[in-house]
């Protein structure tokens, strides 16, 4: 079984989902992590490993959808409940800016009151102030929730955002793709279609995005196996992903609590990944839910890149988790790899080699 | 290079000895993953798909110490703020409340006391024993029996004789750190040379004592100071077969004093485990222990040729003081779902690697 998936996966070919299945359940760690290594390492042939240096911005924890998986979310009036306003949004764009930052990862929860007039007000004048930042921000679920108060249709919703400095979208909320294990985490969250339906109109904007998949809580192996095609499935009509993006659920503080998935799991996940994804060019390993020792082991298991370096992050912390690093820390992460660091922009162009 | 890993594949498969110098190419190399399999199969042949690991906890009956090492944030001085030794009455309601637990073993290990008593240390055991005849206690480092040794004018035989009436069953491996002597004369001055450490040891295995073998790493030691240390455990092992596993200890830099050290990446954690499996072909079991790995390391490693993930611990002081940001103990069920989530079996064993239960 394993010969003829490595045979096809060296004429380039791509496996369908019963052999991902086979690979995620069935197979040795390291036999997976040989085949994405290889694909890995012909993709990405310079031997560079990749972040970005970037700040999430929380404009708000406010948030309608209450998923279950989340220990981020206030309601409207509790006692920690914030919204951010522009002055201070700025000050933390500021920072970024001065720490060599070219990304904003800007993302709040369903607000119950914004609608599109703030955050329109809001990009422009980010991007007056700012215009060398790449605004990534704004999950699918919340372009859709903005559209809906605003009473727009969504690819017109996005269309003004675009225009207001939206540069692209990042592909957060995607959870698990499947809208049985939406229904148990995210009950009040879009479904898939509703997902992919932002992507591919994002993408057919001209806009490019990420795809995430968060994993270790309620899912089965064959509920992984239909997001990574479904994933693949939307890069293939549209090619607009630049990069996915796999972590784990954080059970602290949330709903659902209980465990997540383990380090071989995880490295599992990570390495069928990228050999289901053929199509999407970059692998994200996440150091914040993983940590700077398996992010290193990572880039092994078919991820080429770190991420951001995150001046700031709030939702997984609030989770319990809260790996720091610095870009001195990533970029001897990267090297004691046997990588060669390089800076990149939103878009993958490298900035820098280190 | 490809050649190059199909003649230690040949050799590992024989049951042939890999020489220093690859061991050495092994460590330059980038190929994490064809360590990893080569790993792998040296333990496969060993240990099957069976991984082990034992209900324990951990007694730090005092963190004052003599020794500066720079490399541990434990010890305090006698008076220090933080300072502590347990009264044997402590002791033993720990170790009580291990057997209590289920637990099968003992691990006590402290610093070296200027002020207590060689009797102080007889007593304590025969005492865990009186109460907890079934418990095995896995005790003291050669470098605390070297200053037993020291404090009461005996030779190390005699001491061990004694201790071993008194009711130590094992050794628990510590205080080996690296042998080299350049490198451990800057991280440990004051304590045993690798060569008195490796010269106790023997002694320890010829009075009829197992023990197992640390190395830490991830300090100021080059690749060839790991295989120098490797070597030296390998020959030893050959004279005594007295050592159960090896335990290579990530350096946790936080709160220590050695300059310039940032501790231990996850690819070179993996690859100095997968590394000592090939090398050490004497050794039955290689040991992840998770409490400086992380569990997520740790886990990942029973890929990379690891057959143990050491115990349930319970209340670990050492590893934790130096930033380690393991939890302080596991629980039995957690530790089986961690190995069979890697696909292996959980095996429950004593001290001594006996099969207590299969999960």
């Amino acid at each position: 079984m394993l010969e003829r998936i490595a045979g096809k996966i060296s004429r380039g070919a791509g496996i369908n989902r019963a052999e991902a299945l086979r690979l995620l359940t069935e197979t040795d760690l390291l036999a997976v992590g040989r085949l994405a290594d290889g694909i890995r390492r012909k993709r990405h042939p310079h031997n560079r490993v990749t972040f970005v240096v970037d700040r999430n911005v929380n404009y708000s924890n406010v948030c309608v959808s209450k998923c279950k998986f989340c220990a981020f979310y206030r309601n409207d009036g509790d006692a920690d409940a914030y919204l951010l306003d522009s002055e201070a949004i700025h000050g933390k764009i500021r920072e970024l800016v001065e720490h060599g930052g070219t990304q904003l990862l800007m993302q709040g929860g369903l607000h119950p009151t914004l609608t599109i007039d703030w955050f329109e007000e809001l990009f422009r004048g980010i991007k007056a102030r700012f215009p060398q930042v790449q605004i990534h921000s704004l999950s699918p679920a919340e372009v859709i929730h903005v559209a809906r108060l605003s009473g727009l249709p969504m690819p017109e919703c996005l269309k003004r955002l675009r225009a207001a400095g939206l540069d692209s979208v990042p592909g957060g909320g995607a959870e698990v793709l499947v809208d049985e294990v939406r229904r148990e985490i995210s009950p009040n969250k879009i479904g898939w279609r509703d997902w992919a339906g932002v992507m591919e109109e994002a993408h057919a904007q001209g806009m490019r995005t990420t795809a995430t998949m968060m994993f270790g809580s309620k899912e089965t192996p064959a509920d992984i196996v239909e997001h990574l095609f479904r994933v693949r499935e939307i890069q293939e009509k549209t090619g607009g992903f630049t990069a996915f993006i796999p972590w784990t659920f954080q059970p602290s503080n949330t709903e659902l609590g209980g465990t997540t998935a383990t380090g071989v799991e995880y490295l599992k996940v990570l390495a069928l990944s990228r050999i289901v994804l053929d199509n999407v060019e970059n692998i994200q390993a996440s150091w914040v839910t993983q940590g700077a020792g398996m992010a290193q082991v990572a880039l092994f298991f078919g991820a080429n890149d770190l991420g951001g370096t995150m001046l700031e992050e709030n939702v997984v912390a609030a989770a319990g988790c809260s790996f720091r690093m610095s870009i001195e820390e990533i970029i001897d992460l990267a090297r004691g790899g046997g990588f060669i660091p390089a800076k990149r922009n939103t878009l993958y162009e490298i900035l820098e080699e280190y | 290079m490809v050649k190059f890993f199909e003649n230690l594949r040949a050799k590992v498969r024989n049951g042939a000895r890999i020489s220093d110098v690859e061991a050495l190419e092994l460590f330059q190399s980038n190929d994490l993953l064809a360590i990893g399999e080569l790993a792998a199969l040296a333990n496969r042949r060993q240990n099957g798909d069976r991984v082990y690991f034992n209900v324990n906890r951990h007694i730090n009956y005092s963190n004052i110490c003599v020794n500066r090492c720079t490399f541990c944030a434990f010890c305090k001085g006698e008076g220090d703020a933080g300072s502590y030794t347990l009264a044997l009455n402590d002791v033993l309601a720990k170790a009580a409340e291990a057997a209590a637990a289920g637990a099968t073993e003992i691990h006590m290990v402290g610093g070296l006391h200027p002020d207590l008593p060689f009797d102080f240390y007889l007593e304590m055991l025969a005492s865990i024993k009186a109460d907890n005849p079934a418990l095995h206690i896995k005790a003291f480092t050669a470098v605390e029996i070297d200053y037993f040794a020291r404090i009461t004018g005996q030779s190390v035989e005699a001491v061990i004789d004694e201790l071993k009436k008194a009711g130590l069953e094992s050794l628990p491996g510590g205080g080996a750190e690296i042998f080299a002597e350049e490198v451990r004369e800057q991280i440990c001055p004051e304590k045993i040379s690798g060569k008195r450490w490796l010269e106790v040891t023997e002694k320890v295995h010829r009075a009829g004592l197992k023990s197992n073998a640390t190395m830490l790493f991830g300090h100021l030691e080059s690749h060839e100071d790991r295989i120098d240390h490797l070597g030296r455990l390998r020959r030893l092992q050959d004279r005594t077969g007295g050592f159960q596993s090896f335990i290579p200890l990530a350096f946790q830099p936080d709160n220590t004093r050695v300059p310039g050290a940032k501790g231990v990446g996850g690819v070179d954690a993996l690859k100095t485990l997968a590394i000592s499996r090939v090398y050490l072909d004497n050794f039955r079991h290689v040991k992840a222990y998770w409490v400086m790995l992380g569990l997520k390391i740790a886990q990942v490693a029973l890929a990379f040729g690891v057959n143990d993930l050491d115990g349930t611990v319970v209340e670990e002081k050492i590893g934790h003081d130096a930033g380690a940001d393991s939890p302080q103990a596991m629980s039995k069920e957690q530790i089986v779902e961690l190995i069979r989530k890697a696909g292996r079996i959980p095996v429950e064993r004593d001290t001594l690697y006996r099969e207590l239960r299969v999960y």
